[in-house]
């Protein structure tokens, strides 16, 4: 579904992604863990072109790399970016409204839709999303991500900085999603990720210093050492 | 002051407030999205009252030469942003401002090359120079037509910001230009609709200046501009309805002064510009700007 050939982020100087080789099976859950400043992120943004990137990216067969991000979301490659970032001075239906902008047919089926998978925000359809809670913002920007019937949703971090409660309604949501489409999911959160992923990366320096099947990496020593808390 | 006179000026304010109103949402729209004072938008304004011209001169029916100079405004305003304005999208800010100003000086001198600096009268239609007596009020028709119209543009502005995919994605993209592409929008067309709208209500601004006081000259759009850039803040730059009251408070305390203290007429330029002092001294926002790194619509 999505494959990434030597990839590389400089910014100015320093190089934040070295040269990495990814591969992403169809309707699975791919996970990219390491900790603050390993990379991840910049990783994310040079897949959807919002940084200046060297390398290839295929997505579905067909060469994105040199892409404008909107061209890419339209191939259906949605980003859930790092911090949510919602439309804070719009309503939670605008914010769907504008995650379905060019998908106009399926706005009312897949609002619908959105708000019985999410049934948090079913109560706020009209509240203006910055009034949100952070765990209600995060599905938010997970349902305006969907609203563009991606074949592909990458989340960064989406547990960051949510109640441990919610953290586990939005992996069971992610779970749920797996069934009808491809997830590459990064987080910080290790432990919790590798327990739903089907395969996983660990990035360090901005190299890819492990990968594999997730049950291996849960049992592997170094990364229970490094990143799993013993 | 008597009645009569006070009816007189209220709707002379309502009339030159509709025009800063017109034009100061240009301002506005275009600083909430790339937080540019866009100082050749009055400019914008002139180019639409000099097509509106050119194509009455050419023989044109009126309402068509009036379509034609809003296109006009369009173009030129849509073709600023794409040659002058996008490439400079990541440079720093102040790169853009004097950017601006070079566009404002190059279409002054471009039309004063093309056409002369002498002003030139203006002849609208037989229609649109009736006078009405109402008691002893005394009404062209120009100023009832223009606050009405404009009422209705600026409700289809709302209409087009609040009620349209394309108005969500001009508030979304003055909050969060990388998360709007994440969307699959090209956010480089929602800036050339907010191009394409804001110069299409300055060239109505200035087709009705044209009409109220008939004539133009290719320095018409520098007063009248930096007054409406006045208005957008006074009412909180980034805020569509801020510009609309800007707009209407300058036009009513331009007209006010002039009636109440007719000594101080030739000042009544200076009132804009003190008005502007007064806003950035008590409250930097405007009237209803919230927030400067956040202006919302």
């Amino acid at each position: 579904m999505l494959e990434l050939k030597d990839l590389t982020v400089h910014y100015g100087v320093i190089a934040a992604v070295r040269g990495i080789d990814m591969k992403i099976e169809p309707n699975t859950i791919v996970t990219l863990i390491g900790s603050n400043g390993a990379g991840k992120t910049s990783t994310l943004n040079a897949i959807v072109n919002s940084v200046k990137k060297k390398g290839t990216v295929i997505f579905d067969g067909k060469d994105i790399s040199k892409e404008p991000t909107h061209q890419i979301v339209q191939d259906g490659l949605a980003l859930v970016p790092e911090g949510r970032r919602v439309f804070i001075n719009l309503s939670v239906d605008e914010n769907l409204r504008m995650g379905a902008f060019n998908n106009d047919e399926n706005f009312e089926r897949l609002r619908a839709e959105m708000y019985r998978l999410f049934p948090r925000l079913d109560g706020k359809k009209q509240q203006l999303a910055g009034t949100l809670s952070g765990g209600e913002q995060q599905m938010l920007a997970i349902a305006r991500a969907l609203m563009s019937e991606p074949k592909m949703l990458m989340l960064d971090e989406p547990s960051l900085g949510l109640a441990p409660k919610i953290v586990g309604e939005v992996f069971e949501i992610i779970t749920e999603l797996k069934k009808s489409i491809t997830i590459l999911l990064i987080e910080q959160n290790a432990f919790a990720a590798l327990k739903i992923a089907d395969y996983g990366y660990v990035l360090e320096n901005g190299s890819i210093a492990l990968e594999g099947e997730s049950e291996n990496l849960l049992g592997n020593d170094e990364v229970r050492k490094k990143y799993l808390g013993g | 002051m008597d009645l009569t006179t006070f009816l007189q000026q209220l709707i002379n304010g309502a009339s030159l407030g509709s025009m800063y109103a017109l034009i100061a949402i240009g301002y506005t729209m275009v600083y909430g999205v790339l937080r540019l004072i866009n100082f050749a938008h009055g400019d914008i304004m002139m180019v639409g009252a000099f097509f509106t011209f050119m194509a009455t001169a050419a023989g044109l029916p009126f309402t068509l030469a009036v379509l034609l100079g809003i296109l006009g405004s369009v173009i030129v305003g849509v073709l600023t942003d794409k040659i002058a304005y996008k490439p400079l999208r990541e440079a720093p800010k102040i790169s853009l401002l004097i950017t601006a100003i070079g566009i404002s000086f190059f279409l002054e001198n471009l039309f004063n090359v093309i056409f002369g600096g002498v002003p030139k009268a203006f002849s609208a239609p037989d229609y649109l120079t009736k006078i009405f007596h109402l008691g002893d009020v005394y009404l062209p028709i120009t100023v009832i037509i223009i606050p009405i119209v404009t009422v209705a543009i600026l409700s289809g502005v709302l209409w087009v910001l609040y009620r349209t995919k394309y108005g969500m994605a001009i508030r979304a993209l003055a909050f969060d230009i990388p998360t709007v592409k994440l969307m699959g929008i090209d956010a480089d067309r929602i800036i050339t609709l907010v191009f394409a709208l804001g110069s299409a209500l300055a060239a109505v601004g200035g087709i009705f200046y044209a009409v109220s006081y008939p004539s133009i000259d290719p320095l018409m759009g520098v007063i009248v501009g930096l007054k409406a850039f006045a208005a957008a803040v006074l009412g909180g730059i980034g805020s569509v309805t801020g510009a609309v009251i800007g707009g209407f408070i300058l036009g009513f305390t331009e007209i006010f002064v002039v009636a109440l203290f007719p000594e101080l007429g030739g000042y009544k330029d200076a009132f804009a510009f003190f008005f502007l002092i007064l806003v950035l001294l008590f409250r930097p926002t405007g009237i209803m700007g919230e927030d400067l790194e956040r202006s919302r619509f």
